[in-house]
């Protein structure tokens, strides 16, 4: 039987029932824009959190202190967890590939001009912390390049507390106090918006020693490294590591780089995608089995159709091959119909809620369509082998 | 043509063996015309199915073109059936859906017969019996005698070395029964080995060579000498 008379035959077997082949192929359509659907958000999900971290660029370092291990009998032993400090930011600059380095600390303060005062995050940092974060500045500059021990009090103003406190007014070269010192403005950044909640406006950033005082703390909270994109991660990480211990005495901190975190959410974010994905598969599953259905009734209904081909010289395979093409055929339509459904109702929901992220990438299309044939052939199996079995007489007799 | 030696086909039917033939020798000659005639249940669907290797007796040898047919698979007995044997029912046994002329192709799709080669033999099959008004008709716009027809039609289609009919006219009223015979009368004109089989005395009485069957086993085998076109 050649493959275009092949087509022919199960096609007409299955245009001669439209409504049932329909509400089958239904079944496999609602089971696929389903999976499409699911994906589609848990990757629009992956895309825009990832996005959001590689905002800040990723080829940064974190350098915090005290070592993330996990400790057995350690009860009672000495915390011997050395400060990060700001000559260990300006140590670190020496490591190779490392374009610039910058400590940090964070808090929260009070901010008053005018009389009106605000309480926001204050970042104590150093010059090069809008460069190591990506961060642009809309007016004045950022914080100069003082002598990190003795720096002047100047301050640059997240875009939001510009706003609330300065109304239209330029703030360059106002002066406010911050913490009960005073300050003045150099600069004013450029809004970055919320990232996990965090307001990246309502921010102040001051020197970074200045920052220490005023929280009265010994240790940084982090040290940010930036190294040259190309340059091979591994070198730069034991390059800290060994600057880092040299001072030390110990690796008495942990080193994160932005990929490694940015993997370790690709993985939760492949889980959580996969996670869906299950569950659209079992509304496929529903589809396989209505396909199993109504091949079943099917094969009863011809049976003395399936006796005639036998008796005209179809072999058991011929049949087998007839009815398992049907199955294929009714999962490929439905198939087809669900991709079109899912991405349907994908470009609906990004119009209707823009927010909610949504990405259909094609392969997935690709697999979806090839999942729904796959579950066709499986649900044809068993029919189609009962059909192929059928004793020729015997069927031929069944009217 | 066809020899069958000591053919033995018992059916189990719960407790009890059933003989549906015994012992049954048969020799047919190309271009024969038989028909084989006998009260129901002796046997004589079951002789036509066994030829037409639709079943396979429980002893004895079956040669078909001299080639012994008796112990092949499954898969060479539906090439053998598909080349060589072509059936016509009392139900016609056509594909609902299909029209005329697709049930007629319809052994020739299976087989893989070439587009192009397929086209004309359809062509030549729709004139010679009277379907090319009724080719894209589907069976239940056809008559009873046309669906026949149709049937008759499909299984020439292969050009088979036998023509199997069981109880071809059942179905029909007598005058389309006439009709249907006269059709696979000229088969056998044509030089086509026609194998019927029926209870009706007088369908079967027109045939060259009658065989009576009575449980089991042929009784008589009765050749008239003038052709057995008496009827018409």
């Amino acid at each position: 039987m050649s493959p275009a008379d092949f087509a022919g035959f199960t096609f007409t077997s299955l245009t001669s029932h439209r409504l049932r082949t329909s509400l089958t192929a239904l079944g496999i359509a609602v089971g696929i824009a389903a999976v499409i659907l699911l994906t589609s958000i848990g990757e629009g999900l992956h895309r825009f959190v990832i996005a959001e971290f590689t905002q800040f660029g990723t080829n940064l370092v974190t350098v915090t202190p005290g070592r993330i291990t996990t400790h057995g009998a350690s009860l009672g032993a000495v915390n011997t967890v050395r400060p990060l400090s700001i000559d260990d930011a300006l140590a670190l600059t020496r490591v190779r590939y490392v374009q610039v380095t910058d400590p940090m600390v964070q808090g929260n303060a009070e901010v008053v001009y005018a009389g009106k005062s605000r309480r926001v995050t204050l970042y104590g940092t150093g010059a090069d912390f809008s460069r190591a974060l990506s961060m642009r500045v809309a007016s004045g500059e950022f914080l100069p390049h003082d002598d990190p021990r003795a720096a002047r009090a100047l301050a640059v103003l997240g875009s939001k507390v510009a706003k609330e406190l300065f109304g239209g007014e330029n703030p360059l070269g106002a002066r406010l106090r911050i913490g009960g010192e005073r300050y003045r403005i150099v600069g004013v950044m450029e809004s970055k918006g919320q990232i996990l909640g965090f307001d990246l406006d309502d921010t102040v950033f001051i020197p970074v020693g200045r920052a220490l005082d005023m929280f009265n703390r010994e240790s940084l909270m982090e040290i940010h490294v930036l190294y040259e994109p190309t340059a091979p991660l591994a070198e730069v990480e034991a390059g800290i590591k060994r600057v880092m211990v040299a001072r030390h005495g110990a690796e008495d901190f942990t080193v994160t780089p932005q990929q490694k975190m940015l993997e370790v959410f690709g993985t939760v974010l492949n889980a959580l995608t996969f996670a869906v994905a299950a569950i659209g598969a079992i509304s496929l599953v529903v589809g396989g089995v209505g396909i199993l259905t109504i091949l079943t009734i099917a094969v009863a209904e011809r049976t003395s159709e399936i006796g005639l081909l036998r008796a005209i010289g179809a072999t058991q395979r011929a049949i087998l091959l007839l009815f398992l093409g049907e199955a294929a055929l009714l999962a490929a339509v439905g198939g087809a119909a669900g991709l079109a459904m899912g991405w349907g109702i994908a470009g609906a929901l990004k119009l209707v809620l823009p927010a909610l992220p949504v990405h259909t990438p094609w392969h997935y299309a690709v697999l979806a369509e090839v999942v729904a044939v796959g579950v066709g052939l499986a649900a044809g199996v068993l029919p189609a082998r009962r059909a192929a079995r059928l004793d020729p007489l015997e069927a031929l007799r069944s009217e | 043509m066809i020899r069958l030696r000591g053919i033995e086909r018992i059916f189990r039917v719960g407790e009890e063996e059933v003989h549906a033939l015994r012992s049954v020798d048969l020799d047919i000659t190309a271009g024969e015309y038989l028909s084989i005639m006998g009260p129901s249940g002796s046997g004589k669907s079951t002789l036509l199915n066994l030829i037409g290797l639709l079943d396979r007796p429980n002893a004895g040898r079956y040669e078909l073109d001299e080639r012994d047919v008796t112990g092949l698979t499954d898969d060479e007995q539906a090439r053998v059936r598909r080349e060589k044997i072509g059936f016509v029912f009392q139900f016609f046994h056509l594909v609902p859906r299909l029209t005329a002329a697709q049930n007629i192709e319809l052994p020739m799709v299976l087989a893989g017969v070439d587009p192009a080669e397929r086209r004309e033999r359809l062509r030549k099959l729709l004139a010679e019996y009277a379907l090319e008004a009724r080719a894209r008709h589907r069976p239940d716009q056809l008559s009873g005698g046309q669906c026949q027809r149709v049937a008759i039609a499909r299984a020439m289609s292969m050009r088979p070395a036998v023509i199997l009919a069981d109880e071809p006219t059942g179905n029909l009223d007598r005058h389309t029964g006439q009709e249907v015979m006269a059709v696979l009368e000229r088969v056998h004109h044509d030089g086509g080995t026609v194998l019927l089989v029926t209870h009706d005395p007088e369908i079967g009485g027109r045939a060259q060579r009658t065989l009576r069957m009575i449980d089991g086993a042929i009784v008589s085998d009765q050749k008239a000498d003038a052709g057995g076109n008496g009827g018409t």
